[in-house]
């Protein structure tokens, strides 16, 4: 097996024994022939990687000599961190964000940046200012997003695990399309500090790892409370690595019938409801339940998380930081910075979250929305009574192909569908490799369990992922 | 203004409140540094950061919202105000929208009334709200070009909105005034208007007397004095009158008062108003107020102006308008009660204040609590003209050495060889003295006309270089020359 092929504990054993140059050079090797194909890392010089000062040495700690490739939203101090847009070109952070902070004190590298959809906005990563990404199981195929460049990265071996964030699935969509597996924390387990927003209510960092076991392991670093983050949750911390057994005896798995209806992928159905079938084999209770407001959760999400984004996004004025574009009048140069700053999803989102907020449509939109929201949490609050996790496929279908659904928002839009309930009640939710279609496509299933519960999450999956045998299945490349 | 028409006013006030940090970060508030040296991620609205509320900005708001007899918000909820400026590093504003921590409440002015009696008015308070300050353009420097300085931005402010409830210029005044000394008395600000720690804008509109609706009104911005604002309205409610009796009808605005030219100038029109697009701040969690930190907060305050000058009437025999004076100012109500511990004419005391004592630290612009004389010396000037040792006019001559050396009373009075003359027989004979000088006013006199017999007292007093105590000398000649 060649170091590139290591999963992250594997990385950094290897680490500890060849050092950590052995390491890095067959990863750059990789990074060198595939990503020019994949365009999964964003800026990516060799020379960058290989000396001081962007790379310092690994110091000693759990991580010691792992490469960590991080999503081009979180801010790493002295590295260009744009969100994949082009208003954000040649910003460079003056701090780490919390969890750079946390991967660096356990002795992690950072190593390499991840392309992204624009801002978080998108599900295919083909609004990115760097291109797109293309999936590494079939080039011709979007590798999901918005986190596709993290999960095409560490599918491709590029890196052994990323980082992701998810705001309506953006860690566990791509996960699912690409064949690995995503994390997305319990609102308030991972600190936001350093994470460009996108939905500020929705967004949480999680890890992208080749499997499970290394998912517990970057979790046990990422999450915890920030004093910087308000909506970081005081909750203690557990060790995730304890929940590495197979052991779903007597859990209770409930199958949303509502994410089980029209418009799924009849290979994907067929996935998930044999993994449903080898849970009860190993003596879980598998029943159907329902989550009567998922219909509504897609509108819901387009209306509070792009209120919340456009609001974010006001700060990309051309007065600080980014890009300028120099204008005769004040006004004239926020137009022009951002007509030419982003993209046209982006453009998108910060029109429908304007109107949404406006002077007398607010109730009908916004306050409507959050009012359903609540009603969807409680759906949740109301399942954790009889189940649980609960378990659905992770996306309607398996990865589409480039150019697809880019022309037609609402169809792209939708296939958050599975994902998006999740964020909106705050719930923690995994997406881990199930099947392959004929085609030779990965199949994701989705695991939501209760609120700060990430331990029964992975304990589900590891046992799953340990039963079934099918992660560590290497694409075509 | 025409008697057809009355005013409405209500006042915006902004003020800084006096934390160490700013109301999102750990970044220092103070004044007068170099541009942009306290700031960080959080107050320059770099990507990523977040804000995190500042305990000690909630404490001083609640505590104003106390003193200001508040409905106190149980629950602590920010919104996002959302606008483009360049001086707003996030292109929103955190604020408090519908849920202000500091509901209705009220405060006393006191107005003069026609007659020229003082009268208490109560004006309601409609709330006061957290919310963090912007950054600071600056125009010069750079040809061409804008420089911001992020200094202010994130320091913490508390907007208390009045009801409008104000019903002239000088009601305006007072209530700022009021306000200003309840807000010092809280030491929850230095309130100065030069560096911007207190702002003010100022709501105006004008009705036909007696009516119960509200005229259109307009707001009037840049106003840097509390002179200013009484100006600034005055000049608003005769443009309005003017212009409504001229038939023409009032247009919602914001309006600029131009200090120079003493007028006001359109800013933008309710046509050019932002729609600002609140909504809940999402990266601060709602917090709850517990009544009992409530009541440990109501415990903290200090007597406050309004009980302070009550107690000044009640226990030291004070006048209204006394009483109001010596308490407009912490320090100054805390010298005047020093002063009466040390000699406890309380009415000559505020007499020697706010006369003589306040014209000197005026004239030197001198603080209270830097006064050269202090609280005791005063009371110890004060005791030599109640003794008789010296008269109240070479008092006058004293305070001023006083001011200027540091001297007591005493000091002054041996040094200067100003002790008053109670020596009956050296007073007989410079009155022996005047009489023969005198003999006109001697006889107009003693043919009936009193007031003559002042006039020999003068003289009395010229002759002594005012050291003859004027009532032993009016004595001694009414004895001499006498009827």
């Amino acid at each position: 097996m060649k170091p590139y092929e290591l999963t992250l504990r594997e990385s950094r054993d290897f680490a500890a024994a060849e050092g950590f140059d052995a390491l890095r050079s067959s990863l750059l090797e990789r990074i060198e022939t595939l990503n020019p194909k994949l365009n999964a890392l964003v800026r990516f010089k060799r020379e960058d990687w290989t000396g001081s000062p962007r790379l310092a040495s690994p110091a000693g700690g759990e991580l010691a000599g792992v490469p960590i490739a991080i999503k081009d939203n979180i801010c790493v101090k002295g590295l260009e961190t744009a969100c994949a847009s082009k208003i954000l070109k040649g910003h460079v952070p003056p701090y780490d964000a919390a969890v750079i902070e946390k991967l660096k004190g356990a002795g992690a590298v950072v190593f390499g940046q991840c392309n992204m959809d624009e801002f978080a906005f998108g599900s295919s990563c083909e609004t990115s200012a760097f291109g797109p990404v293309r999936n590494p199981w079939d080039l011709e195929r979007v590798p999901g997003g918005s986190s596709g460049g993290s999960a095409a990265a560490v599918a491709a071996g590029l890196v052994p695990a990323a980082l992701g964030s998810d705001t309506g699935g953006s860690i566990r969509q791509p996960a699912a399309f690409c064949g690995v597996v995503g994390l997305k924390p319990t609102y308030g387990r991972v600190s936001r500090y350093g994470l460009i927003a996108f939905g500020s209510s929705f967004d949480q960092i999680g890890p992208i790892t080749k499997n499970v076991e290394d998912a517990a392991l970057l979790m046990k670093f990422l999450a915890g409370h920030d004093a910087r983050d308000s909506t970081s949750a005081p909750e203690e911390v557990p060790d995730y690595t304890k929940s590495l057994r197979r052991d779903v005896k007597g859990l209770r798995i409930g199958l949303p019938e509502e994410y089980f209806g029209a418009g799924l992928d009849p290979e994907v159905e067929k996935s998930v409801r044999e993994a449903a079938d080898v849970y009860r084999r190993l003596g879980a209770e598998i029943k159907t339940i329902k989550l009567p407001h998922t219909p509504y959760a897609v509108a819901v999400y387009y209306i509070v998380a792009v209120a919340e984004a456009s609001s974010n996004l006001g700060r990309f004025d051309g007065v600080r930081f980014g890009s300028r574009i120099a204008a005769d009048s004040l006004k004239e140069m926020y137009e022009k910075t951002r007509e030419e700053g982003f993209g046209a999803e982006a453009k998108r989102r910060i029109l429908l979250g304007t109107f949404v907020l406006s002077a007398g449509y607010y109730d009908a939109y916004y306050r409507q929305g959050q009012k359903v929201r609540t009603l969807i949490r409680q759906d949740f609050q109301k399942a954790w009574e009889s189940v649980d996790v609960l378990l659905s496929p992770t996306a309607p279908t398996p990865a589409f192909k480039i150019g697809e659904k880019l022309s037609d928002p609402l169809a792209m839009y939708l296939s958050d569908i599975m994902t998006i309930p999740a964020n909106l009640a705050g719930v923690p939710a995994l997406s881990l490799p199930c099947g392959f279609t004929r085609s030779g496509l990965p199949l994701g299933l989705q695991l939501m369990g209760r609120p700060f519960d990430e331990e029964t999450l992975i304990r589900a999956a590891y046992t799953l992922e340990q039963e079934i045998g099918i992660t560590g299945r290497k694409p075509p490349l | 203004m025409t008697t057809v028409y009355e005013a409405v006013i209500g006042l915006e006030v902004h003020v800084q409140l006096d934390t160490h940090s700013k109301i999102f970060c750990a970044c220092s508030t103070k004044f007068g540094s170099e541009p942009n040296a306290n700031t960080c991620p959080v107050c320059l609205g770099l990507p990523g950061s977040l804000p995190v509320l500042n305990g000690q900005a909630l404490h001083l708001a609640v505590k104003v919202g106390i003193a200001l007899n508040c409905e106190i918000s149980k629950r602590l909820k920010f919104d996002r105000k959302n606008y483009f400026y360049p001086d707003l590093p996030k292109a929103y504003q955190i604020s408090q929208f519908d849920q202000p921590v500091n509901g209705a409440g009220w405060l006393l002015i006191e107005t003069r009334s026609e007659d020229g009696s003082w009268k208490e008015k109560k004006i309601g308070i409609h709330r006061a709200h957290l919310e963090e300050d912007a950054g600071k353009l600056l125009h010069e420097g750079i040809e061409g070009a804008s420089l911001v300085d992020f200094n202010r931005a994130g320091v913490p402010l508390l907007e208390i909105v009045s009801d409008p409830d104000l019903s002239s210029p000088e009601e305006a005044y007072a209530y700022l005034t009021s306000l200003k000394a309840i807000l010092q008395y809280l030491e929850v600000s230095d309130c100065n208007m030069e560096e911007g720690s207190l702002r003010c804008d100022a709501n105006v509109s004008i009705r036909k007397r007696g009516d119960k609706n509200l005229g259109t009104k307009t707001e009037i911005k840049n106003l840097n004095s509390f002179k200013n604002v009484q100006r600034a309205i005055q000049y608003e409610i005769e443009r309005q009158t003017e212009l409504v009796e001229g038939g023409g009808r009032v247009i919602q605005e914001t309006r600029l008062w131009n200090d120079v030219k003493a007028q006001t100038f359109v800013m933008r029109s309710k046509e050019q108003a932002h729609d600002y697009r609140y909504f809940p701040e999402p990266d601060l969690v709602p917090l709850t107020i517990e009544s009992a930190a409530i009541e440990a907060i109501r415990k903290e305050l200090p007597e406050l102006p309004a009980a302070k000058a009550a107690r000044f009437r009640k226990d030291y025999g004070l006048g209204d308008y006394d009483a109001s004076v010596l308490v407009q100012e912490k320090a100054l109500a805390a010298y005047f009660e020093q002063a009466i511990k040390a000699h406890a004419n309380a009415k000559m005391i505020s007499n020697w204040m706010q006369s003589e004592l306040l014209a000197l630290l005026n004239s030197k612009k001198l603080a209270i609590q830097s006064s050269p004389v202090s609280a005791q010396a005063l009371a110890g000037l004060v005791a030599l003209i109640e003794s008789g040792t010296i008269s109240g006019k070479i008092a006058k001559d004293v305070l001023p050495v006083m001011f200027e050396t540091g001297q007591t009373a005493q000091e002054v009075v041996r040094e200067k060889g100003w002790v008053q003359v109670t020596d009956e027989s050296l007073i007989e004979t410079i009155a022996d003295k005047i009489i023969a000088d005198n003999s006109q006013s001697v006889q107009d006199y003693r043919a009936g006309k009193k007031q003559a017999l002042g006039f020999l007292v003068g003289q009395m007093m010229k002759a002594s270089q005012g050291k003859v105590n004027p009532k032993l000398a009016n004595e001694v000649l009414a004895r001499k020359i006498g009827v």
